[in-house]
């Protein structure tokens, strides 16, 4: 199946030189992008690679002649097979949009309009360019579909967008922009709202129909392993410069730049995992639901020794963050009890006194909603101070300052508000807030998922040391291994609310492993260009052993 | 998604039939309230239609007479359910003018008479009103939000709003100063016959009609903009755009299919309003329509044709809103097609 298109394998596709975009905010222009060259030939793959802010998506969307409201092409060209995108009138670079070049969005359920059906957004553009009828279309979207190895690709673009799982969705853009039989596809962030699991199925499809109909691509992510399995060649991107590109594998093998090697530094932190003596917290036979119907967390047993970290790992809806509610108490167990310090805390929040709450403290994912916009750094940290110590005047600021420079920041954050605060030191402003109670056991709620790699490493550097100084318990709900291996020393597997595997590290992250702990293993993407192909083909052949 | 998941757990009715359902029957309860407050506050207002009907003067002895035959000297409860009986079965008793001072023999009439072509006449305007305007707000606000902030955008909503601020009488004279007193295109007054011909109805109509457009097709029109645009800034809407759609296909084919909640609920509310408050338009065009029943018999203290028109408002709008929950509910795919 080849595109009348297509012009030779091997021919310049797109050919952006010294791109300069400017975006807008606090009431003036900024450079986001300054002066990046792209050179894309015929079914090459190039990944774009770089943290939040690097310009990556902005730079990939100029690709298309497209600037998001509030960003502007200053400067520079963009020839699309010779054509140059700048020079064409909006109306031109419409015509190119949908049909010779798409985009795979980050979100599929946000990106797919709720009130039509799949397969009519499937075939919209391609009936809209009229290179095919009505039914011509939806009959090539199905073997698409199929293709994509989507479960009953014949029906399937009947239903609507909330009917369907959000790694399914993902492959039914992926048929959206393939139905067109675009020239280049531009993939923005596409497996990142996923689960590792899912995210393996959803990548092995796209890079199969990428070759097989020898579509060029960018791939954008913030994912160097991700991108490897993806890529013919890589580009890194930082504060909207090109820090360094090469073929994917030099560029792994031998990264010139310090920052490209920074980008998978989380990697590189790996706690020594140590036994420990009394249980500071035991989760015992525990069953929690939400509305009465169907169970969350079915019979969830969970021990937890003093002065460690627990890490609660599987993908959403296993019912990690539930059990967090269950421990707290914003979620009381419907049977079993939950006992800290050997004594049986009070099932609902409101029945524990101010002792028993004092000694839990929780670390939110999103520190930007679990902070108060209106309160300064002082009011956040200075509530707790109050609220369970009574400190109150000098006291309560010399501890402040205390608590402040233990998180490593310094007197200068103390009257910010949390909008002027990086995401990093935000979350550290939250550490700070859980440390103030003088808590023993802090649960983190995938207090790094939100974070890019090096401040995830700091954040992470930051726990374990005060982990060592105030021998303080964690229990880590995360769903990425790599952070597991950095900061735990016993782990907890979850799915479908139950918990499949619980020990030491070193006995869950070596083999024999149950079931879905492998998978769950076996689906973390690694840094070798050969692991998604070593890893379907390994499962595909039902071998027990994957590629390494 | 509570909603939803709680009506797959409800057995085989599709969920939307059952969301419907519950309408419905929450309507009726509504309903059955308004009329429970309805009774007990004309009740508990001060005067007395004896007294009133027969004067100061009249000898006590004559008023008790008289309010025991209209009834008024049963309990409370006792002529409560009397009357909402009466209702339900289409009876909304008598109007309590034409008694009394005739004495013996009962020239009253049942509200039913009064009030049936009084209401045939609202709804008639109501419906010229709805037609010319909810197509009209519609295309303005589909408009202005293409070309936001062009001057198209800005025009139309700078005369919608001055057409919503003025009085509706100011508007009403202004109608009647330029089509009808300088150009005589339509009559100023729109004292309809009830034998009068459908499109002399609808000649005798048109200003009266005007009027109310132009009073709510503001509201309507700005809403249908404000839903759109609120819309212009979610990733589907980017995606079209990535999809090369042009921008009347964003709009018409990706947005305006979400936005159809919003939008109904303001048209439903504007159009109660074209038979709830219409009162000062039918009073400017001696236009014989229900609010003016209303004001006469509020002023006359008649009581059973002031709950009967009130109950009939009271409907009105119930129905309206139910009709508009309705259209919220089927144009949301996530109720009509549960996962």
């Amino acid at each position: 199946m080849s595109n009348e298109n297509n012009g030779k394998k091997g021919d310049i596709l797109l050919d952006m030189r010294d791109i300069v975009i400017d975006g807008y905010s606090d009431d003036r222009w900024h450079e986001i992008v300054k002066g990046v060259d792209i050179t894309l030939r015929r079914g090459e793959v190039m990944g774009l690679i770089g943290e939040s802010g690097a310009g990556k998506s902005t730079l990939g969307l100029a690709a298309m002649g497209y600037a998001r409201a509030g960003c502007r092409i200053t400067s520079g060209s963009i020839m699309f097979d010779g054509e140059d995108l700048l020079a064409k009138t909006e109306e031109e670079r419409r015509a190119l949009r949908g049909t010779r070049i798409a985009y795979v969005a980050q979100s599929a359920a946000a990106s797919f309009n709720p009130a039509h059906q799949l397969i009519e957004q499937t075939v919209e553009s391609t009936v809209r360019r009229g290179t095919k009828s009505e039914a011509e279309a939806k009959a090539d979207a199905r073997k698409l579909y199929r293709d994509l190895q989507l479960p009953n690709p014949d029906t399937i673009g009947d239903r609507y967008p909330h009917q369907v799982s959000g790694g399914q969705l993902q492959r039914v853009m992926t048929a959206m922009a393939m139905s067109p039989r675009p020239d280049l596809i531009i993939f923005d962030e596409p497996t990142t709202a996923l689960d590792v699991t899912t995210q393996v199925e959803v990548l092995a499809s796209m890079k199969r129909i990428v070759e097989h109909f020898n579509t060029a691509a960018i791939y954008i992510t913030h994912d160097l392993a991700v991108v490897a399995q993806m890529a013919d060649s890589i580009k890194v991107l930082r504060y909207g410069e090109t820090i360094e590109d090469a073929e994917t594998r030099k560029m792994l093998d031998n990264p010139e730049k310090e920052y490209t090697r920074s980008l998978w530094s989380v990697r590189s932190i790996d706690k020594e995992e140590e036994r420990s003596g009394d249980i500071i917290l035991k989760v015992d036979h525990v069953d929690a639901s939400y509305t009465g119907s169907a169970k969350v967390l079915d019979n969830v047993s969970i021990e937890v020794p003093r002065g460690h970290t627990v890490a609660i790992v599987g993908e959403s809806g296993s019912g990690k963050s539930t059990a967090a509610r269950a421990i707290t108490g914003l979620l009381p167990p419907s049977k079993g009890q939950v006992l800290f310090n050997g004594k049986a805390l009070p099932p609902a929040l409101k029945e524990r006194s101010v002792d028993q709450l004092q000694k839990i403290q929780m670390i939110y994912q999103m520190a930007d909603t679990a902070m108060n916009p209106r309160h300064t750094v002082r009011d956040i940290i200075g509530r707790p101070l109050e609220f369970y110590l009574g400190l109150k005047g000098r006291a309560r600021d010399d501890r402040l300052m205390e608590l402040v420079e233990m998180i490593e920041l310094n007197e200068s954050f103390i009257d910010r508000y949390p909008a002027e605060l990086s995401g990093g030191q935000k979350q550290r402003i939250c550490i700070a807030r859980a440390l103030a109670a003088n808590p023993e056991l802090i649960i983190c709620d995938e207090v790094t998922s939100a974070l890019d790699q090096i401040v995830q490493k700091g954040i992470l550097e930051l726990l374990l040391r005060l982990q060592r100084e105030l021998n303080l318990t964690y229990i880590f709900i995360t769903h990425d291994i790599a952070t597991v291996k950095a900061i735990s020393d016993q782990i907890v597997v979850m799915l479908q609310g139950r918990v499949v595997e619980q020990g030491m590290k070193s006995e869950i992250l070596s083999p024999p492993y149950p079931e879905y702990t492998e998978l769950l293993l076996s689906s973390v993407p690694e840094m070798d260009p050969d692991w998604l192909t070593g890893l379907l083909k390994a499962r595909s052949e039902g071998a027990s052993a994957t590629n390494r | 998604m509570g909603l939803i998941r709680d009506n797959r757990r409800g057995g085989t009715v599709h969920p939307v039939i059952r969301t419907i359902l519950q309408r419905l029957g929450l309507g009726l309860v509504t309903l059955f309230v308004v009329s429970l407050i309805l009774f007990s506050s004309v009740e508990f207002l001060p005067g007395d239609f004896g007294e009133a009907v027969l004067g100061q003067a009249a000898l006590p002895e004559t008023v008790a007479a008289f309010r025991k035959e209209l009834g008024l000297d049963l309990p409370l409860h006792e002529r409560y359910f009397e009357w909402l009986g009466g209702i339900l079965t289409g009876d909304m008793g008598n109007s309590f003018s034409g008694r009394g001072s005739s004495g013996g023999s009962d020239r009253s009439r049942p509200v039913i008479e009064l009030l049936a072509p009084r209401l045939a006449n609202t709804l008639f305007l109501a419906s010229m009103a709805a037609i010319i305007s909810v197509p009209l707000a519609l295309f303005l606000g589909i408009t202005a939000a293409l070309y936001r902030n062009s001057i198209y955008d800005r025009t139309v909503n700078a005369l919608t709003l001055t057409t919503i601020s003025f009085p509706e009488f100011f508007v009403a004279y202004l109608l009647i100063l330029g089509l009808s007193s300088f150009t005589k295109i339509f009559p100023s007054l729109a004292n309809i016959s009830p034998d009068a011909l459908f499109w002399d109805r609808v000649y005798l109509t048109a200003l009266p009609a005007l009027t109310l457009t132009l009073v709510i097709v503001a509201h309507m029109m700005r809403m249908t903009r404000a839903a759109i645009i609120n819309l212009m800034a979610s990733p589907y809407i980017e995606m079209a755009d990535l999809k090369g759609a042009s921008k009347s296909e964003i709009i018409l084919r990706h947005a305006l299919p979400n936005a159809w909640a919003p939008i109904v609920t303001v048209i439903a509310f504007n159009l109660a309003y074209l038979v709830v408050g219409v009162v000062v338009v039918e009073v400017v065009f001696v236009y014989p329509g229900v609010g003016q029943l209303m004001v006469d018999a509020v002023t006359t203290r008649d009581v059973p044709v002031v709950q009967g028109c009130a109950m009939i408002f009271a409907a009105t709008y119930i129905l309206l809103n139910l009709f508009a929950d309705i259209i919220s509910i089927i144009t949301n795919p996530r109720l009509l097609h549960p996962r």
